[in-house]
């Protein structure tokens, strides 16, 4: 019955801009993540952002979806085995994630850094050759499994990071792809 | 005695204390052994190497395995929440944790009931937790890098992730978001700085900067910035001055990677390897 709302064609980015939306709260980043590959698999129109101070614990991320579709947001979150913490309509603007790149061509090497993470390529075998930067528990483990892998074979950080540093070098991971890809 | 507290990059690694040795490209505590290539353990050898060089204890651990869920990261702050008050150690230094405001605050709360209050070092996720309780003052050393410089510099941020894109822009100018972090209250006593030029700052500004030798193929090597801090660690509870240590250890680190030729796809544990005779030479200068 929701169904014509979900749709983002209409109005893609527009319906998280009002002032009717809210955040999804879950128990872990990686929880946030699965969320987010979920709602935006099924078209919906949400955002990553930052809790508002709150409910900050040191290493959030909430959904921001508009409010409207509460009820088709939390039925296709819970086909996938998801519940969130609460859900809160949004008074205050919420933090924004980075999203700026600084990059560095070492010739036969490229570096990508967001945030405070940055990823490194050998361009000419594609092979992932190092992993900088971060704070968090889960950047020295991808580290280990990421580095010697080639590109297009490494894990991605979203899929076996938990944390917003695992997030950030996601964000790192897409602009260094997005570089060598062929256009 | 230095005490080093982090996190291994394995689930099945447990809740381990003790001494903490190094064999080859491994750290042992209580006969776990872990791998130096990166985050933790790579700042326990670091230290360890310089520490053999001075002639000094081995330090002490406080790891758990985490992988970014934050299990191992609260096992570890209750370990010491129970039992830092009964301890004594001259340097206590926090890496890789799960940054979590209410378990720093107990953390920080347990400190402040030792007999003798250890020089506090902190990086890394633990940083990012001082930082964000707003009682970053507590301690006497922070090591940023450039990214998270920038982070400490705008008081709204709760993590790097979220650092203010007007501040992120400014990260060449490290004095200004060197003032910025401290105009906020939210740098330790003193900040080593990780980067092209390495500064040393305190409240009134930059104190000195170490630009010399200099690899360019440094930054995207994973792991440089925690073989500093552990160099900078060992020198600390050595019995160095905070600024004397901060300025041998930024050489140190530099003298270690031009030693091995770096490239960017160079390995820290070639770094590590390298660092007796670094420290060595980094002596000899001073």
């Amino acid at each position: 019955m929701l169904k014509f709302l979900k749709k983002k064609a209409e109005s893609p980015a527009a319906a998280v801009r009002g002032v009717e939306t809210g955040i999804l709260v879950f128990e872990n980043t990686s929880e946030v993540i699965r969320a987010e590959n979920t709602l935006k698999a099924g078209g919906w129109s949400i955002r990553v952002k930052g809790p508002p101070p709150e409910i900050r614990t040191g290493c959030d991320l909430v959904i921001e979806f508009p409010l409207i579709e509460e009820l088709a947001v939390l039925r296709e979150l819970e086909k996938v085995g998801l519940q969130p913490l609460q859900t809160v309509p949004v008074t205050s603007p919420l933090l924004q994630p980075v999203d700026l790149f600084h990059v560095k061509d070492f010739g036969r090497f490229l570096m990508v850094r967001a945030a405070n993470m940055k990823l490194t390529l050998d361009k000419q075998t594609s092979l992932l050759v190092n992993v900088s930067g971060g704070g968090c528990p889960d950047i020295p483990y991808l580290a280990q499994e990421m580095v010697g892998r080639k590109l297009d074979d490494a894990p991605q950080p979203r899929e076996i990071g938990h944390t917003l540093c695992g997030y950030a070098l996601q964000l790192a991971y897409e602009e260094i792809k997005r570089r060598c890809s062929p256009s | 005695m230095l005490a080093v507290v982090g996190t291994i990059p394995n689930p099945d690694f447990p809740l381990a204390t003790g001494e903490v040795t190094l064999k080859g490209e491994h750290i042992y505590v209580e006969g776990h052994p872990a791998p130096v290539n990166r985050g933790t353990p790579a700042l326990m050898a670091a230290a360890i190497k310089c520490l053999e060089v001075l002639g000094q204890p081995m330090p002490y651990g406080y790891l758990a395995g985490d992988i970014g869920l934050g299990d191992g990261s609260r096992r570890l702050y209750d370990h010491l929440v129970r039992h830092l008050p009964q301890s004594e150690f001259s340097t206590l230094t926090f890496h890789y944790l799960q940054p979590d405001v209410d378990w720093h605050n107990k953390v920080l709360f347990a400190m402040g009931q030792m007999r003798r209050r250890p020089i506090l070092i902190a990086d890394a996720g633990f940083m990012y937790a001082a930082k964000m309780s707003g009682l970053a003052a507590d301690y006497d050393l922070f090591t940023p890098d450039a990214g998270e410089l920038a982070f400490l510099a705008d008081e709204e941020a709760p993590h790097p992730f979220y650092t203010r894109g007007f501040i992120l822009h400014e990260d060449h100018n490290i004095p200004e978001l060197i003032r910025r972090a401290y105009e906020h209250r939210n740098a330790a006593r003193r900040l080593l700085v990780k980067g092209r030029i390495d500064y040393i700052a305190r409240t009134e500004g930059v104190v000195a900067t170490i630009d010399s030798p200099s690899e360019e193929a440094m930054e995207p090597i994973g792991g440089t910035g925690d073989t500093l801090t552990g160099i900078l660690s060992a020198l600390v509870c050595s019995g160095f001055d905070v600024d004397r240590a901060a300025l041998l250890a930024a050489r140190t680190n530099r003298i270690a990677g031009r030693l091995v030729s770096p490239t960017p796809m160079t390995q820290v544990a070639e770094i590590i390897a390298r660092i007796p005779e670094a420290l060595g030479q980094a002596l000899e200068k001073s």
